[in-house]
């Protein structure tokens, strides 16, 4: 499956789009974080994961959804919940605690939960799988067509849930796309040292269900496996689990010291970054200009900017608004 | 040996962990970057170094697995203190803790042991949100056969550690995030204690009355312990006398040393960073009735988080944590007279 020249330069912008927001987030971040580094001051407290490096996975995938379809991504959300069409501005004033965010402040940058385009991220490692099974479950009770995403890091495949998800989506044959974002580590645990398989698509096998691995963060190839997985499990085929090696360039969460991490690893890897790659993919095959690149670039840095402008503009909510909406 | 050392929560844990790994072959940690990081908390630091990747363990992240597999190891024979990274993952695990770390002593009729510790991170004020900010003490506590214990200083974190890894019966040693003294979160100077270097074991069920009183009873655990104290020095400045008791475990529960409190001062509050109902402020009002209502001068009170997920956003987290204003509100009502 190769992608339109729509489809590519849809993922050139979502994956710009989530490259810059977290660049900049990872700069705001730091704002009354100095002389002393505290993880709970400044405008956007509390810990930041951020997924830069990892947008392929993101915008490989989601092209081929809509938003009725379902993905509950993990606590590296921001690349995934972009591409998922995640309203931008209320997710960055939910990151900066404010009134108008998705939650009113409720929830933070690990638990974005956006029911109008079906998307919601969890804390907990793999704890995501299940309610992806469930979106896909309802989609077949309701005969709709729809499928479930279900993100997890190669972390999280080592977790129970993860396998009773697999095993419960092949059991009932539901529209479920498990896509793992190997990038090697579980915050200073390399894959090596916690995983017994040297691929996680391997795992597939184990409950009959095809299993995909997708080498050096190629989108292209991420587009082929994700569209050949939704198209299966749109038509009621059943499960699928994608491996996507991918890049983490920042740290596990921002003031992450990263000790465990062999020096030049991050260099090595933005020297093959996936953005440029597919950039270079489509002024060669004729898809874009270099123009159309920039126009692009600078479209979404507007909106972004934009959308932190919203963040930084808004209120935040009245300390009482805690005790509101704990049920319906 | 004398000592003026002043150490961090961290470092006294991991103090603990080391000098007891040195002077016993079966013990041995394990968890989630508790080896190369040394523990997200810093409770292993250094650990590595000295006793290598068979002792110090990285897991994967498999809560279930490997926290059964250190209920098996400790009814094998090993020793084995293992760290949950947030108390708030409890919900993967929960298991593997309260089904059977907590209830194999039971099941064997006394005829075996489950030496193990669980050290466990809890409590917010970082604005890290609903799953990974929970205090969950009572939720431990509740269940039985498992001790519980939730230190508020350096001093008490080496001693509860040390008696918690000796201790024949399952342990949950939570430890506040916010008292480790970390570089990169704001923490209580007082959390940071002398401690000596030599091995010593605080028991369990030995409430610390941390500060004498005569008007009102302070019971507090953890990090609240500092906002009590906080609370109570304040309180002095306006003629009122506080004590302030420091419980250092849940199970057991030292319930002498608070009744003997209250009835000299005939007034209670309880302060914990745990939901309000169905918790320990709950628990400790209750031994308080059962004993003799009649020793309250005034309702007690309990100071908790209220019952709601733990919010995000900086103004609803302040909002909904227990504080030293609230405690002397508490106070003030209840002594009208002396603030009037
Ligand atoms: C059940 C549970 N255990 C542990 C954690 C702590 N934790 C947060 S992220 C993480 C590593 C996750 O690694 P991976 O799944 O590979 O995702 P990555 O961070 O690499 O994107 C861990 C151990 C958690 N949030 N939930």
């Amino acid at each position: 499956m190769t992608p339109t020249h729509e489809q590519l330069a849809w993922m050139y912008e979502r994956m710009a789009k989530a490259r810059y927001y977290e660049d900049t987030l990872a700069a705001i971040y730091m704002e009354g974080k100095s002389p002393k580094f505290d993880i709970g001051s400044g405008p956007v407290p509390g810990e930041m994961h951020l997924s830069a490096g990892q947008e392929p996975c993101a915008a490989g995938v989601c092209v081929h959804l809509r938003d009725d379809d379902t993905v509950t991504a993990t606590h590296r959300p921001h690349h995934a919940a972009i591409a998922k069409g995640v309203d931008l501005n209320k997710m960055t004033a939910e990151i900066f605690g404010k009134k108008t965010g998705l939650a009113g402040g409720r929830g933070g940058h690990m638990h974005l939960l956006d029911p109008k385009v079906n998307f919601a991220c969890s804390g907990i490692i793999a704890q995501g799988a299940g309610p992806a099974v469930g979106g896909a479950l309802a989609a077949k009770m309701q005969g709709r067509d729809s499928v479930a995403v279900s993100y997890l890091g190669d972390g999280a495949a080592n977790q129970g849930a993860f396998h009773e998800a697999l095993n419960l989506a092949a059991v009932w044959k539901l529209g479920v796309i498990f896509v793992i974002e190997d990038n090697s580590w579980g915050i200073s645990v390399p894959k090596s040292k916690s995983t017994a398989v040297k691929d996680n698509s391997v795992r597939a096998a184990a409950y009959g269900i095809p299993g995909v691995h997708v080498a050096d963060n190629d989108t292209l190839k991420v587009f082929a496996a994700a569209g050949d997985a939704v198209k299966r499990a749109r038509a009621g085929e059943g499960p699928s689990l994608i491996e996507i090696e991918t890049y983490r360039y920042y740290g596990h969460f921002q003031g992450d010291p990263e000790l465990y991490r062999p020096k030049g690893e991050v260099a090595a890897l933005k020297a093959k970054d996936p953005i440029d790659r597919l950039a270079k993919h489509m002024v060669e095959a004729g898809a874009a200009t270099q123009a159309d690149l920039d126009g692009i670039r600078a479209r979404v840095k507007a909106e972004v900017d934009a959308a932190i402008q919203y963040a930084r503009d808004s209120a935040y909510p009245e300390p009482e608004e805690a005790l509101e909406h704990v049920f319906a | 040996m004398q000592s003026n050392r002043v150490l961090t929560i961290s470092r006294a844990m991991a103090e603990a962990i080391g000098q007891e790994m040195k002077r016993d072959e079966r013990v041995f940690v394990m968890g989630e970057d508790i080896a190369t990081y040394g523990g997200i908390f810093g409770a292993t630091t250094g650990l590595l170094d000295e006793f290598g990747e068979e002792r110090v363990r990285d897991t994967p992240i498999s809560e279930t697995g490997f926290i059964g597999a250190g209920v098996g190891a400790a009814m094998a024979g090993m020793r084995p203190i293992v760290e949950l990274m947030f108390v708030d993952f409890y919900g993967v695990c929960m298991d593997a803790i309260s089904n059977l770390a907590a209830k194999n002593i039971y099941f064997s009729g006394g005829n075996c042991t489950v030496p193990m510790v669980l050290m466990t991170a809890t409590g917010g004020g970082y604005n890290d949100a609903g799953q990974h900010s929970q205090a969950l003490h009572a939720t431990f506590a509740h269940l039985p056969g498992m001790k519980v214990v939730a230190p508020s200083n350096a001093y008490d974190a080496k001693g509860l550690m040390i008696s918690a890894i000796r201790d024949d019966s399952p342990v949950i040693f939570m430890f506040h995030k916010g008292l480790q003294g970390l570089a990169w979160m704001d923490w209580p100077e007082t959390a940071a204690a002398v401690v000596p270097e030599d091995a010593y074991e605080i028991p369990f069920g030995k409430a610390n009355v941390l500060r004498e009183g005569k008007d009102v009873t302070i019971v507090a655990l953890s990090m609240m312990v500092h906002r009590a104290m906080e609370a109570a020095g304040e309180l002095a400045k306006e003629g009122v006398d506080a004590e302030v008791i420091d419980l250092r475990t849940l199970v057991p529960l030292d319930r002498e040393t608070v009744i003997a409190s209250v009835k000299k001062t005939g007034r209670l509050i309880v302060v914990d960073e745990d939901y309000s109902s169905y918790g320990m402020t709950a628990e400790i009002i209750a031994s308080i009735a059962e004993e003799d209502p009649a020793m309250l001068k005034a309702p007690p009170k309990r100071i908790a988080y209220p019952d709601i997920p733990v919010p995000y956003s900086r103004p609803m987290e302040n909002f909904a944590l227990p504080d030293a204003q609230k405690i002397m509100a508490a106070a003030r009502a209840m002594l009208p007279r002396v603030a009037a």
